[in-house]
């Protein structure tokens, strides 16, 4: 109280004695000059700093409530398909996390013609991140007959149609077998690798999966955590 | 941060200040609004509910995302919301002690209005907004409280739909069930509550709420002790009295805030159901149309109403007398003829009455939750003539009683 | 700090002053003392308003022992799931909160299976097959869900609840009372491991004649204290389920007023800070 107040005649410097001593007379009620502006700074800058911490830790739950919740994550659970009556060239479909997966059986040839005519490929060695690690090689799979793959187009998430025979009509001479976007006309070889000069960018995910044992697979899951 | 007038013109500020009244508005309502200099404890309340309200748009926006308002899935969503949404707990539990804690808050509001007489000339409109956002508030809380759809909401909702049928010559019966929009509680009313609520009701009462300040700035915030700073203004035109409220009352309402968040996220964190008064034990069991709880009360923030309602023998004439307690506040302004506004400066004979006319109010705030028996009938009788008696004594007392003398300028 | 140099006619004019605002501040305390004590009495109240006639007990129950969770998540699923649902609950929430793996959960704690025939999933709800119409058929109520129990009713009213059974021959349904709740549907399915009490009747009066107390007639497989505390660790299991999150949000808590006491720290400097300018 007493320091305020000699601040204020100091300021005030000229008025008469009793102007600097008595409330009544004071003409404004603010001191216009700063004791520590650097104290002043330095508080303001910490409060905000710390309150805009605050701030901040307050918005990441609400934005975190619109992420999947538990009962998304339950029905987005890994899935097992059963593989062991899959005849060669046959494909299945299984549903994991509302998305189409499909599981086909390669045939002998088909592997072969894989290796083949990579030049048309626009990411034939899979280097974009679109596979596990263990399913980066030439058949973008761990066995090498059975392919696990998401069955939507990179492009803008139509899912293509499986067209495994050879030079059909409607598709022309130079078709090898593999997945056709019937949206925008993106093609994907038998490993889900995408031909150069269509709309779609990138190869087909592969989603992490694993085997359980020779019959079975579990797709959403590797044998590190569950994806 | 703020703006200065010498900028006009100048960089991005500028830019904005030819096009749209940026710097005039900070000013006029932040930077150059003087407010008097000797606000108490009891000022930190207006800008606190300013937070609560902003605190439960936020997170019911958010419920909002995940609740589903249909008679068979509202619970399940509610417990959805609480278990399965990451932190939906902590929204829900937000929302739920931001309505409490509203009602906490715009009490002590108005209560600081009733000691320094702040409803008085020139602010009658500054108190009728400030009603009228209470009021809104009220149906806001109700409609809310059906969302959750437990047996509480429920039959709460039942049993003040059902007041309106007090309404004679069959208009009553009429407006309950357009209100209801079905012979019961339904699906069709909690579809309506929910629209209501989170849309209509609350643009109303962000209206009312820019209404109510832009009121209190016109006219310029009372004090503790109630006298105008405007009389004394010095050359410059600013009152020698004033501060402006950025920074002054900025940093002190921000000190004042984190207090209330201490407060609330106290109860968010550890105390949720606040011991069943800001969540009842029996809205943890669903709806259900065919058993009413054994015991049904509102909550907490509406017990003194009630209380009043039951306390009169008659159900229209309990009617009135619980919105006559309400409407009586709206003119409370020429039922205080007195021109001192400060408690300060006023008779013994107003301190007793505002007392007990706050005792009386938590005394049927409290009868209002318990089950009726005899005797508390009695007591709510007595505390609902000392209700409606603060008024009828206030207009006689305010114009005779001796006040003290006023002093030149706010005592600090 | 110039204490010393204090000028004499403020202090006249702060003596004045602080004549009214000690009248002012005895007028705010008295308003506060009378909000502080009624605040008070209602809590009090709130602690036997959730209501029954019986005295209830209260079980020693701990959120933190995760073994005793455990043992009642057995009993629970052993026991109750049978007949009563606790679907706001996850097999996979509940695994992770016991501290059990998921494998445990689904060789040891499911029982049921899904609409499709399969065991339930470890992602799934607590729910039990048992239709509506059949719960409604056998027992005249439909068993409710028992998820949020531990909230609606206490955790007293379960634990007493559980413990006072009692044989009651006009009971033809189930042949078994309840002093907590008269008349319940549900028979004694811990009858077994409790034993099979009949209640000691005390003196009549008004034509009534109070059941004092109960007193195990048949003995079970377990003694007096063991069934309490199997009791005792189903009514920890099932105020568990009811708020899953307690124990998180306790802790999350703990930070959340730490910071704000700092944060108040902070604002309360600057207050003081930038009111050095007003006098």
């Amino acid at each position: 109280m007493s320091a305020r107040n000699q601040k204020a005649s100091n300021e005030q410097g000229s008025g008469d004695a009793s102007s600097k001593s008595n409330p009544e007379a004071l003409e404004s009620s603010i001191v216009e000059t700063v004791a520590d502006p650097k104290r002043r700074r330095l508080l303001v800058r910490s409060a905000a700093a710390v309150g805009g911490l605050g701030g901040a830790a307050l918005v990441l739950p609400m934005l975190g409530s619109m992420s999947p919740s538990a009962r998304a994550k339950a029905a987005g659970a890994p899935v097992e398909a059963d593989i062991s009556k899959l005849t060669p060239g046959q494909m299945i479909t299984v549903e994991w996390r509302g998305k189409p997966v499909w599981i086909v059986n390669r045939t002998e040839e088909t592997l072969g013609r894989l290796a083949t005519e990579t030049a048309k490929l626009s990411d034939p060695d899979s280097l974009e991140e679109q596979q596990p690690t263990y399913t980066q090689n030439p058949v973008r799979s761990i066995k090498p007959e059975y392919l696990v793959v998401v069955g939507l187009c990179t492009h803008l998430g139509c899912s293509p149609t499986y067209r495994p025979e050879i030079a059909p009509p409607d598709l022309g001479d130079q078709w090898d077998g593999g997945f056709f976007c019937p949206c925008h006309g993106s093609k994907f070889d038998m490993a889900g690798r995408v031909y150069s000069g269509v709309p779609a960018p990138t190869n087909l995910e592969i989603p992490p999966y694993r085997y359980i044992d020779d019959a079975t697979i579990i797709v959403g899951e590797d044998s590190g955590v569950a994806a | 941060m703020s703006a200065k007038p010498d900028n006009s013109g100048n960089g991005l500020m500028g830019w904005i200040d030819e096009r749209f009244p940026l710097t005039k508005m900070l000013d006029e309502h932040i930077t150059k609004y003087y407010a008097p200099k000797n606000f108490n404890f009891w000022y930190y309340f207006g800008g606190l509910a300013i937070l609560v309200l902003i605190i439960q748009i936020v997170t019911g926006i958010f419920l909002t995302m995940n609740y589903k308002p249909d008679g068979n899935l509202a619970f399940t969503s509610v417990e959805y919301i609480m278990r399965d949404v990451n932190f939906g707990w902590l929204i829900r539990y937000m929302h739920s002690t931001g309505a409490s804690m509203f009602f906490v808050v715009v009490y002590l509001h108005m209560f600081r209005a009733l000691m320094y007489g702040s409803y008085k000339k020139p602010r009658e409109l500054l108190w009728i907004f400030g009603m009228l956002i209470y009021v809104v508030l009220m149906a806001e809380a109700f409609m809310g409280y059906l969302l959750p759809w437990g047996q509480m909401s429920y039959w709460g909702a039942q049993v003040i739909i059902s007041l309106f049928g007090a309404i004679p010559f069959g208009i009553g019966d009429a407006l309950t069930l357009w209100l209801k929009g079905d012979y019961i509680v339904s699906d069709a009313t909690l579809n309506r509550f929910f629209a209501l609520h989170v849309i209509a009701v609350p643009l109303v009462l962000l209206f009312l709420v820019v209404a109510h300040i832009l009121a209190l700035h016109e006219v310029g915030s009372n004090n503790p002790d109630g006298i105008e700073i405007k009389k004394n203004k010095n050359a410059d035109g600013i009152p020698k009295d004033g501060i402006p409220f950025h920074p002054y009352y900025t940093v002190k309402d921000l000190m004042g805030a984190v207090v209330f968040l201490i407060i609330f996220f106290a109860i968010v964190f550890f105390a949720p159901e606040m011991g069943g008064y800001f969540l009842e034990h029996a809205n943890f069991i669903p709806a259900d149309p065919l058993k009413t709880p054994d015991h049904i009360a509102p909550v907490w923030y509406f017990t003194p109403f009630y209380a009043i309602l039951r306390a009169v023998p008659d159900k229209l004439g309990g009617v009135m007398a619980m919105g006559g307690a309400i409407v009586v506040l709206f003119f409370l302004p020429w039922i205080d003829r007195n021109p001192v506004r400060s408690i300060r400066y006023r008779s013994l004979a107003y301190k007793v009455l505002l007392f007990s006319f706050v005792v009386a109010f938590i005394i049927l705030g409290y009868l209002g939750m318990q089950v009726p028996t005899p005797v508390g009938t009695i007591v709510a009788r007595i505390c609902s003539l000392i209700y409606f008696g603060f008024f009828v004594g206030l207009y006689f007392v305010s114009k005779t009683e001796s006040t003290k003398p006023l002093p030149e300028r706010v005592t600090h | 700090m110039n204490r010393n140099n204090r000028a004499v006619p403020l202090k006249v004019k702060a003596v004045a002053k602080r004549a009214t605002q000690n009248e002012n501040k005895r007028f705010v305390l008295l308003v506060t003392a009378t909000l502080v004590v009624v605040a008070s009495m209602l809590f009090v109240n709130s602690a036997k308003a959730a209501g029954s006639s019986v005295a209830l007990e209260s079980p020693i129950i701990d959120q933190g022992n995760q073994k005793s969770l455990q043992r009642g998540a057995q009993a629970f699923v052993n026991h109750c799931m049978g007949c009563h649902s606790a679907g706001y609950q996850r097999y996979s929430r509940m695994a992770q909160d016991l501290g059990l793996s998921e494998d445990d959960v689904r060789a040891n704690l499911i029982f049921t299976t899904d609409a499709a025939g399969e065991p339930t999933k470890v992602g799934a709800l607590m729910t039990n097959t048992m239709s509506t119409e059949y719960g409604k058929q056998a027992f005249g109520v439909v068993p409710p869900n028992l998820a949020l129990t531990a909230r609606s009713r206490g955790v007293d009213w379960i634990y007493t609840y559980l413990k006072s059974y009692y044989l009651d021959p006009e009971k033809t349904t189930t042949g078994v009372n309840n002093l907590v709740y008269p008349g319940t549907a549900m028979p004694h399915v811990l009858g077994d491991l409790q034993g099979w009490q009949v209640p000691v009747l005390g003196e009549e009066a008004n034509g009534v004649t109070p059941i004092e107390s109960l007193a195990i007639e048949t003995p079970g497989t377990m003694s007096a204290d063991e069934y309490a505390d199997y009791v005792a660790d189903i009514t920890n299991f099932m105020a568990y389920m009811a708020d899953p999150i307690k124990q998180t949000r306790h802790r999350i808590g703990m930070w959340v007023m730490l910071f704000l006491f700092l944060l108040l720290g902070l604002t309360y400097a600057l207050k003081k800070e930038y009111w050095k300018d007003v006098v």
